[in-house]
């Protein structure tokens, strides 16, 4: 019934780290189907998982078991510079943190994405200023991220998450350092870019952020798939319980 | 390629005062080598000018040998003679042989005392001959004449000896000017235009006989200076020279207490003490720059560990391993660059200072050769040295986790 192409699917997959002699499954069988466009939220009490799940989702790390499709293309095989190339094209990644570079000019931040997928100067300079209108920061544009209040510095970062034209923004906690105006507005611009088209993947703890902004929540709870809930037009359902 | 540099220079300038300093054994070493190599040349070419002067097919025969040690407590060796010069002058491959006196003279002028060394003139016909050996002619006069064989109570002087700048006197000597030397007077016939060269610029000519008198010297001698007939026989007459001498001193071979050089054997021997001290330096500065390379190695290691988040931020934006390499990579060169440039600075301003220094103590007048392809060897390398120094720590910033490099 949903024509919508899948963006990300995880296919049986599972994370185990070996601690010494002990092996922790840190995600251990997790299917989930992201579709185009989605508003998609990843919530979990600490150690449930979801971090592993954000690194897996982004391709940052690649799974013990399972597979791993993005846009329809296993990366589960895929070289650690093949994988790079991949993920800063089709991936913009926000993180709770902001993790903008110190030294780099908004600007700058912005067009560094841009610069591994060889995008030539002109063209970096003239969309890293069109995002950063975008976002509200044409004042701030050659402003260094220690000169800027952590919203800008969040909002920066989106841009810095656009810079690729990526299929997937991922977010891990965007608001977790913001208080909650600031927060809000931060979430205002990610349901702007989703209402245009992009795909949001919101890892989050925060319930009522979850609730308040995405479409679709996979809970997790211990490297699982507890339950995940849909918005429909009478509020929250849940369309799959976990055991 | 452009965009590593942007990136590296600006973290460059977000550097710590500690990264700096490990940049110290770089501009050491890079200074002691351009300085090195600048003075270097400018020395040698100083010293080889010292030994233009004066003719190639002349032999000069001193007491004392070559890192020749007398009975201790005895500091002179037994002098020349008169009777040597003879002696050496009857070799078959010998044209003449002159004796020469060169004594230091307590000289008075203006009122003031100084000490200058006198060199003696023969007395006869072969006056001409020294004046050939000197390679001075009446051309090389800025004032008066050369002086004729057995004049007596007139000097010729250089141009050093001459100017009241230099002469200790205070004031300018001009001709016909009275100086006493050992308190006897003298006349000055001649001044030399300047040369440059510290033989000619500092010498003072006079009649043999009457340094001999000054100085209270009957038979001995400083010097012989010998002509050959042919220039091809100059090291067979070498030879011939020291086996008379062997036996008119009784000394056997390797244990001469004089000294035979010929204008080769006299360059090879200043350059081979050049060569020492280059080699020397040489040495200095390599320790410094693998001193430098180390600190070089270890800034760049600690940034690696400071900027792990960065480093993992880099990668989930899309940063291939090679681009982290790199950048670090080119962020050490630069640091080994900018020690490159203080180094070049500091060893073109040595190498001034040096040449000036020279200027004033041999009174010579070269310039202190900046060789351009030099500096850019040098900057070159030391941006390579840099370069190689950061391998290591690039490479294990390429290599980090980005999962594990975001966390910090």
């Amino acid at each position: 019934m949903d024509e919508k192409k899948n963006i990300i699917v995880l296919k049986d997959v599972a994370k185990h780290y070996s601690m010494g002699h002990t092996i922790i499954k840190a995600v251990n069988g997790i299917n989930l189907k992201i579709k185009e466009g989605d508003f998609v939220a990843i919530m979990g009490p600490s150690g449930s998982g979801k971090s592993t799940a954000m690194n897996l989702i982004g391709s940052l790390d690649v799974p013990t078991k399972g597979e791993i499709y993005l846009d329809n293309h296993n990366i589960c095989h895929l070289s650690e510079s093949d994988l790079a190339q991949v993920r800063g094209r089709k991936i913009g990644f926000i993180f709770q943190q902001f993790n903008l570079i110190p030294n780099l000019t908004a600007k700058e931040n912005v067009m560094l994405p841009m610069i591994f997928q060889e995008v030539k100067e002109a063209e970096r300079e003239e969309r890293a200023q069109k995002l950063l209108e975008t976002v509200e920061l044409k004042e701030r544009i050659n402003h260094y991220p220690s000169e800027l209040s952590g919203g800008e510095q969040q909002r920066v970062a989106i841009a810095r998450a656009l810079a690729n034209d990526p299929e997937v923004i991922l977010a891990d906690e965007p608001t977790g350092n913001l208080d909650t105006k600031t927060g809000e507005k931060v979430m205002d611009f990610l349901n702007k870019f989703n209402e245009k088209g992009k795909t949001v993947v919101m890892v989050t703890h925060d319930n009522e952020l979850a609730q308040g902004h995405a479409k679709i929540i996979y809970w997790l709870k211990d490297g699982k798939i507890n339950k995940i809930t849909k918005k429909g037009k009478s509020g929250w359902k849940s369309i799959k319980n976990g055991k | 390629m452009k965009t590593y540099f942007i990136l590296a220079s600006k973290n460059l300038k977000r550097k710590k005062l500690r990264s700096w300093l490990t940049l110290i054994g770089i501009f050491i070493g890079i200074a002691a080598v351009v300085s090195l190599i600048s003075l270097g040349n400018t020395l040698k070419a100083a010293v080889n000018s010292q030994f233009d002067i004066g003719a190639r097919d002349i032999i000069s025969v001193q007491a004392g040998g070559v890192g020749w040690a007398g009975p201790p407590g005895s500091a002179v060796s037994t002098p020349l003679i008169e009777e040597d010069t003879n002696a050496i002058e009857r070799i078959g491959s010998v044209e003449y042989a002159t004796s020469r006196l060169i004594r230091t003279l307590k000289s008075e002028f203006n009122d003031k005392v100084s000490f200058i060394s006198a060199t003696s003139l023969p007395d006869n016909k072969r006056i001409s001959e020294v004046f050939r050996e000197l390679d001075i002619s009446i051309e090389d006069l800025e004032y008066g004449r050369l002086l004729r064989e057995g004049e007596r109570g007139k000097i010729i002087i250089g141009n050093n000896i001459a100017d009241g700048k230099r002469n200790g006197f205070g004031k300018d000597i001009r001709i016909n000017d009275k100086i006493l030397l050992n308190d006897q007077e003298f006349r000055v016939a001649g001044i030399f235009e300047r040369k440059g060269s510290f033989t000619i610029d500092s010498v003072v000519l006079m009649s043999e006989v009457q340094l001999r008198e000054l100085t209270n010297l009957t038979n001995e001698v400083d010097l012989i200076s010998v002509k050959v007939k042919n220039i091809e026989l100059i090291d067979f007459t070498k030879e011939e020279i020291e086996k008379l001498m062997r036996i008119r001193r009784n000394v056997r071979e390797s244990e001469e207490d004089f000294t035979v050089s010929t204008p080769e054997s006299a360059l090879a021997s200043v350059n081979q003490i050049l060569l020492g001290i280059q080699i020397f330096i040489v040495i200095i500065a390599a320790i410094s720059i693998v001193v430098g390379a180390i600190g070089i190695a270890n800034t760049m290691a600690t940034s690696v560990l400071e900027r792990r988040k960065e480093i993992g931020t880099m990668k989930a934006v899309g940063a291939r391993n090679k681009n982290i390499f790199y950048q670090f990579l080119v962020e050490a060169g630069l640091l080994g660059l900018i020690g490159g440039i203080i180094g070049v600075s500091l060893g073109i301003g040595i190498s001034y200072l040096g040449t000036t220094s020279l200027h004033s103590f041999l009174g010579i007048t070269t310039k202190p050769s900046i060789d351009f392809i030099l500096i850019f060897l040098s900057l070159m390398g030391s941006f390579l040295i840099g370069a190689v120094s950061g391998i290591i720590p690039a490479m294990k910033a390429a290599r980090e986790n980005p999962v594990e490099a975001i966390r910090g």
